[in-house]
């Protein structure tokens, strides 16, 4: 399948998605819908970085957040559409991930993720202390009933707008597997020495993933404000993101566009439910207990077991004894 | 730089910490010539290969390639430009396939001509008897064939220059010859050749000129007769 195709059939999927989300016609549907979709367009960006060159992000916080309090500052000077203010949240984020990348070059493995977490707590600081965007009291979004142009409730249409963004994720992270350019990744995640003797150029892709998985997680940020109608950074910084960001790609599996998708809608899904069945606070338990399972148990996730089992299927008497 | 030079290494000098790993180390291989690189462990060999290759950065001394400077180049760019080695201790991509390690440099070296990318990996593979299993991970292979890997991964980038750093340890008698072959055969295709070897009778096989390395320095560099009867040479290997 070439990428227009999929593109397509993601589309489509999509549609079906709004589809039968409407004929259900309850507006909790697209209120819980919503959180799972960003969730997935999250799960995917951070699989661009972390996934497929291997650099492991704690700070999805952060350049979710960055996205979120760009469009607050948007919403206070002018009157953008959200996918305008999704662009300028993605633009700020992903020089943020530019930085960030450029700023660590040099670290790997875990002095790598240390210093996003670094990163998390600084943007939090600055953004605590900014008066303009409401400080630590937070600030508040006036949202119109309706959409505008299409005339739809507004939770629809933000529902509508993040099942965009997740196709428009998704068909690239897909694009970027096929590519020359996911080969140059997976060589980052495998072995840098021996991908620059191959001639890979390790430095320039890792800003490359970084600034575009810091964009990706900016434009799922960008359209928070609209949805809770109030934004303070406990909540736009909440360490929620950061621990589902890490978790929903890895339960599901890093090594395909597939396995983001799977974990996001599994672990989101599952915290919906919570939510409204016992208490939102459990919500970071579930997620972590499941990661910790995954971690032990099948560190490839549910793709990685969905592979073991097929190629148990295909070579029954190949036992990697032999090797 | 003499003309029919590709490879000048001047004055070059590297140290770990307080350890001299290289001192004052030069060395010319001519356009087309087949070197072998000698000396005993910890001689400096690999080292010296990581200094050319911009793996590692040296403190003191040049290395000029196809009449180019290096200093300051990273290793991709060397890679670019036409050098490419072998590790000693194989480094494979471990998530992809055999077929698609070798599609790496195929993909990056900016080198490969017009013939398509899956059917040069399959040639690479079957050169060095490792076709049946193109679609297999490299945990898969045995240390030799991961050696084995390594250096169709080197022959994939379209070198000018290729430095085959200990492919044939543990290899079998016939299976040296046949690597040695294949380098032989490469090198009659314009491709210059610098071999660091431990098994003497494809490095004698092999070579036109041969080098000693002994503690960082080198200590011998001609005509490989001459050179391994040399008193220095043979002390160097026998012990005093
Ligand atoms: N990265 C490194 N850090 C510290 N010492 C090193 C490093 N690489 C090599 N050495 C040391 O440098 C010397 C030369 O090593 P090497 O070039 O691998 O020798 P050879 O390839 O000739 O066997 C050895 O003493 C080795 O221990
Ligand atoms: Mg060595």
């Amino acid at each position: 399948m070439n990428g227009t195709k999929f593109a397509l059939l993601l589309m489509l999927t999509g549609a079906a998605t709004f589809g039968a989300a409407w004929l259900i016609g309850n507006a909790y549907v697209f209120f819980a819908g919503y959180v799972v979709l960003q969730y997935i367009a999250l799960a995917t960006a951070w699989n661009v970085l972390g996934g497929y060159t291997g650099y492991v992000n704690f700070g999805t916080a952060a350049f979710f957040a960055l996205g979120a309090y760009t469009t607050v500052v948007l919403h206070k000077l002018t009157a953008l559409p959200i996918p305008i203010m999704m662009l300028v949240g993605g633009l700020v984020s992903g020089v943020v991930g530019l930085g960030t990348g450029y700023l660590t070059l040099r670290l790997r493995g875990a002095f790598f993720s240390i210093a996003t977490l670094a990163l998390a707590v600084v943007v939090q600081t600055l953004i605590t202390n900014w008066n303009f965007v409401g400080g630590s009291r937070g600030a508040y979004i006036v949202r119109p009933p309706t959409a505008p142009l299409l005339g739809i409730d507004y939770i629809q249409y933000l529902f509508l707008i993040m099942l965009l963004l997740v196709v428009l994720v998704l068909a690239t992270a897909r694009a970027i597997e096929r590519s020359r350019l996911g080969y140059g990744f997976a060589t980052i995640r495998d072995d840098e020495v021996a991908a620059e003797a191959s001639g890979v150029p390790t430095l320039r892709l890792k800003l490359l993933a970084t600034t575009m998985s810091g964009a990706f997680m900016g434009m799922a940020g960008a359209p928070l404000p609209y949805y809770v109608t109030y934004l303070d950074p406990a909540s736009g910084f909440s360490l929620a993101y950061a621990v589902n960001g890490v978790a929903m790609p890895l339960v599901g599996g890093t090594s395909s566009w597939l396995g983001p998708v799977i974990g996001a809608i599994l672990l989101g899904t599952l915290q919906q439910v919570a939510t409204v069945t016992i208490s939102s606070a459990l919500n970071l338990l579930i997620v972590g207990l499941m990661l910790v399972a995954f971690v032990i148990v099948a560190p490839n996730g549910i793709l990685g077991l969905l592979q073991d089992a097929r190629e148990r299927f295909r070579r029954p008497f190949a036992g990697r004894s032999q090797a | 730089m003499t003309p029919g030079t590709l490879l000048e290494v001047s004055g070059l000098g590297k140290r770990f910490g307080g350890f001299v790993a290289l001192e004052s180390i030069e060395l010319t291989v001519a356009e087309n010539e087949r070197v072998g690189l000698i000396g005993p462990n910890g001689s400096g060999k690999s080292t010296l290969v990581n200094c050319m290759c911009g793996t590692l950065r040296h403190e003191m001394g040049t290395v000029r390639f196809a009449g180019r400077l290096l200093d300051g180049l990273s290793a991709h760019e060397r890679t670019r430009l036409g050098l490419a080695r072998s590790f000693q201790l194989p480094r494979p991509f471990n998530t992809l396939s055999l077929a698609d390690n070798l599609r790496v440099p195929l993909l990056y070296s900016g080198r490969h001509g017009g013939q398509p990318i899956d059917a040069r990996c399959m040639e690479l593979l079957h050169m060095v008897g490792l076709a049946d299993k193109s679609d297999r991970l490299p945990r898969d292979l045995t240390q030799i064939e991961m050696r084995k890997l390594e250096l169709a991964r080197a022959m994939a980038a379209d070198p000018r220059l290729l430095i085959a750093d200990e492919a044939m340890a543990g290899l079998s008698h016939g299976e040296v010859d046949d690597i040695l072959s294949l380098l032989i055969r490469l090198n009659g295709q314009g491709v210059t050749v610098i071999l660091i070897e431990h098994i003497m009778r494809a490095v004698m096989h092999f070579s036109q000129r041969l080098v000693v390395l002994v503690a960082g320095r080198k200590i011998a560099d001609g005509n490989p007769t001459d050179v391994v009867r040399a008193p220095d040479v043979v002390r160097a290997y026998l012990g005093e």
